[in-house]
């Protein structure tokens, strides 16, 4: 059981990270106080023309060491520095966060469509299956992920821990997590993020092995053992690289029936047999409900038998997904819509060109 | 045959009947058709020397009179010269021939399934219980796009453009395998065939052709092409709902075929379109597949022949560099591989080859899935597992090892009354299945024998459904290759890291 929450502001209205950190304490009673975490984009106006990659590492002698040369090799670092934090009473940091703003040397992926974002991939996968120290838990243009875990990482207490209310961002997701395995690692908790997406999951599949073979078979390389990082390489290996719309990554992630796909008119049955062909390695079974990420939206969907919470909110340009309606009133007490969206119908808010 | 001073063998089985119950009804004189029992007066009379431990008399015995014992007469017990390497060469000083066998590999080897441990869900997901919710067994086998082509029209909506090839729907991921009229009787294919009409799957005509009397159920055949090219020709190709290239057996990789001349009868020979009484021995290689190469080329003349309208399997042997032979069929147009263990069932094969060649069809199948998702064919063929799928668990482990679906051959048999007592070469099943002789295939009554093996797949569906609920898995393709739903149990480090299963405890 863990608790998520996201908001969105279709205007790229700012929010700064006071409320977000309101809304999820108050679902405090679905974590362990062992994890937590925020995403926001719209962070860095100053950088947004540059990756920024937040970057936990054990320490900033030796772990940054590498970190430097492998992003010298990739690309042109314009600015890095420690990411501000505060100490938190019984929150034990065993990392020290960093962020780099960073310009990838795009003739390095010659031939690519999106040869910046196929740079950045490569060297996340590098970066984070070495034994080097250094984890990048968050890498693209204008967002970044704070995140902690093990004993004392009360939502609060990340929050002040990283000063959230110190950013602004127009979309927000946050993690409340119950830890059930390495609780003492800060890049286990969500979000989990890969340039442009995030993803934040309440719940946990049992098709694990299953999607994480398929998504490494396209390169990517699975290091956290968790669900959410299976999540965002398999809608940037279908939106990006397959050009799939979001709607139709998000129905092969999380099927309809067979029984259900009998029934439906010809050329839409003719789409969903092809997606479940396609893609039927990269569907989840189990319970979950997600919400992702990436500059232009927020998604939220939950597995075709809704074993876990998903509630809606609407109010004036935004929009809120959450496990629970008390986290959307905590920030919006006037909400003007809630809703509980049926089992495998997503929800997508776009942000207005 | 010459005169030798070996003797008599011991005895393999001995037979008795307690004479205190027996009423001399002479059911075992009229089952036995190895003729074990006569009688002379009123008493009846064993052989047991001509015994095959096939059970029909034990069964068929009013008064549970008979018994049989195995290995009655000890040899000097001896660890290297056991009893089957001593009489193998009993047989051959007397012969000077190569010992034919029936059935699967008797090679005392540790099953592979028997050591993988399944996997349920308890507190961190829940499990899914199939009575109230559903799981999902539907398998679709053939070709699957890598990605998906669309055509956004002008309303915005996106319209798919990728033509989907044809593929297989089979409601439970459990196919009927290939063994030839010829090899079985007419009945026994007509049960197959039913049972696979009514539990929504389909049957392998084997390697003999398709009699006429199967034509009515022609739309749940697999027709078979094998080396010898029995029965094939394009009527027969167009005729089956899916064609499969036999390449290799499991039971005997590197070599062909083969159906004794007693079992090719009039109807067998007419269908094979061999001649009667003839042994049928189909050439170890395909003579116009030399190289890899052309086997893309007889694929595509098998879609020509059949419009591109039928799926088109490949079957191999299990063998050392599995992997390779896998990555290079799935490349020449096939549908799906099938991949033949060496466990697998045969009518006849060599001994040698049945006991000592091969591999795994554990192994065989994870090696397949690995290598082909590290060249990302996945999609472009489906696997199928066979040679010795026993019960629902081991369709389970093959499935989370990386198949798509299975075959079952002798499971089948079973079912329809076959004891495995391995002399299906011989031609006298006295259970009416692996024989042509017409008083013993009456003895098989195709709407029960359907009904059984129908009832078995059922069983098995079911299980396997619960089995999936219990790990929390809705949906077949869900668990194909989740290996994490697996703990190896005893295994050494070399094989869990070949089948990439964790140990139990991991």
């Amino acid at each position: 059981m863990c608790g998520i929450f996201g908001v969105m502001d279709k205007r790229r209205q700012m929010m700064d990270g006071s409320g977000i950190r309101e809304a999820l304490s108050t679902m405090n009673e679905r974590g362990s106080g062992e994890g937590a975490g925020y995403v926001a984009y719209g962070i860095y106006p100053d950088y947004r023309d540059c990756y920024a990659l937040h970057v936990f590492l054990d320490n900033p002698c030796e772990s940054k060491g590498i970190v430097d040369a492998t992003l010298e090799q990739w690309g042109t670092i314009e600015h890095d520095e420690a990411i501000p934090t505060c100490d938190q009473p019984g929150l034990r940091a065993n990392c020290t966060p960093w962020r780099y703003f960073f310009k990838p040397d795009a003739s390095l992926a010659p031939g690519s469509a999106t040869p910046e974002k196929d740079v950045v991939t490569n060297l996340v996968m590098q970066i984070n299956a070495g034994a080097n120290g250094a984890e990048v838990v968050s890498s693209g243009k204008n967002v970044g992920v704070f995140k902690s875990g093990g004993a004392g990482s009360w939502p609060e207490a990340v929050a002040d821990y990283y000063r959230i209310q110190d950013y602004e961002g127009y979309l927000w997701l946050a993690h409340n997590r119950y830890a059930t395995s390495s609780p003492e690692l800060w890049e286990r908790p969500d979000p989990f993020n890969l340039h442009d997406w995030s993803v934040v999951e309440n719940g946990k599949t049992t098709t694990y092995g299953t999607n994480r073979r398929y998504i490494e078979s396209f390169g990517y390389n699975c290091t956290t053992s968790t669900d959410s990082e299976v999540i965002a390489y398999a809608i940037d290996l279908m939106v990006r690289r397959h050009g799939l719309d979001i709607d139709l990554a998000v129905r092969a992630l999380a099927p309809p029936y067979w029984e259900e796909i009998d029934q439906m008119p010809e050329a839409e049955q003719k789409l969903n047999r092809a997606l479940r062909f396609a893609y039927g390695s990269a569907a989840m079974n189990g319970p979950f409900t997600v919400v992702a990420a990436n500059p232009d939206m927020m998604v939220g969907f939950t597995d075709r038998g809704k074993l876990r919470p998903m509630v809606v909110g609407e109010c004036a340009d935004r929009l809120y997904i959450a496990s629970e309606e008390s986290a959307i009133r905590a920030m919006e007490p006037d909400v003007e819509s809630i809703t509980r969206p049926a089992a495998g119908e997503p929800v997508i808010g776009r942000v207005a060109p | 045959m010459n005169a030798c001073n070996l003797g008599s063998m011991p005895l393999r089985y001995r037979v008795t009947i307690d004479r205190d119950q027996c009423m001399e009804c002479g059911r075992c004189v009229e089952n036995c058709s190895y003729g074990v029992f006569r009688q002379e007066g009123d008493k009846i009379l064993i052989n047991s020397r001509k015994c095959t431990a096939c059970h029909r008399c034990l069964t068929y015995c009013p008064r549970d009179a008979i018994m049989l014992t195995e290995q009655p007469c000890d040899y000097r017990s001896h660890p290297v010269w056991s009893r089957q390497v001593r009489e193998a060469i009993y047989n051959q000083a007397r012969t000077g021939k190569i010992i034919l066998a029936g059935m699967g590999s008797v090679a005392d080897l540790p099953v592979i399934f028997d050591r993988l441990m399944l996997d349920a869900s308890q507190v961190t997901t829940p499990p899914t219980d199939p009575l109230r919710e559903p799981v999902e067994l539907r398998t679709y086998l053939g070709k699957k796009p890598g990605k998906l082509d669309f055509r956004r029209k002008e309303n915005a909506d996106v319209e798919l453009t990728t033509e989907l090839t044809p593929n297989l729907m089979i409601e439970t991921p459990i196919l009927l395998g290939h063994m030839s009229y010829g090899a079985i009787s007419l009945n026994a294919h007509i049960a197959m065939a039913r049972a696979a009409r009514e539990i929504g799957t389909y049957m392998g005509t084997g390697e003999g052709g398709l009699h006429p009397n199967l034509y009515p159920y022609e739309d749940r055949m697999i027709v078979q092409v094998a080396s010898g090219r029995f029965g094939v020709n394009v009527d027969y190709l167009n005729r089956g709902a899916a064609i499969e290239l036999k390449l290799g057996q499991g039971a005997k990789p590197g070599i062909g075929g083969h159906l004794t001349g007693e079992k090719v009868s009039k109807d067998v020979s007419k269908t094979r379109m061999i001649p009667q009484g003839s042994d049928a021995i189909s050439p170890a290689p395909h003579h116009d597949i030399y190289g890899i190469e052309d086997l893309p080329q007889l694929v595509h003349a098998v879609k020509e022949a059949t419009e591109w309208k039928k799926p088109v399997f490949a079957k191999i042997a299990a063998v050392n560099n599995n992997a390779e032979n896998v990555a290079a069929v799935a490349r020449s147009g096939v549908d799906a591989i099938a991949i033949d263990g060496f466990r697998g069932g045969t009518g006849a094969a060599p001994r040698v080859f049945r006991d000592h060649v091969g591999i795994p069809i554990e192994v065989a199948i994870a090696s397949a899935d690995k290598e082909l998702r590290k060249q990302g064919l996945r999609n472009e063929v489906s696997l199928i597992a066979c040679g010795s799928i026993r019960e629902s668990p081991d369709i389970v482990k093959a499935i989370a090892l990386g198949a798509d679906a299975v075959y079952l051959g002798t499971a089948v048999l079973a079912a329809m009354g076959c004891r495995v007592c391995g002399n299906c070469y011989q031609g006298l099943c006295p259970w009416g299945i692996a024989t042509q002789r017409q008083d013993l295939v009456d003895r098989l009554n195709p709407d029960v024998a359907s009904k059984q093996v129908a009832n078995l797949l059922h069983a098995w569906t079911l299980e396997i459904t619960e089995l999936m609920g219990a790990a929390g898995i809705t949906s077949i393709e869900s668990l194909r290759g989740n290996r994490d739903r697996l703990r190896g149990y005893m295994l050494d480090e070399g094989l869990l890291e070949v089948l990439d299963v964790k140990p139990i405890g991991a």
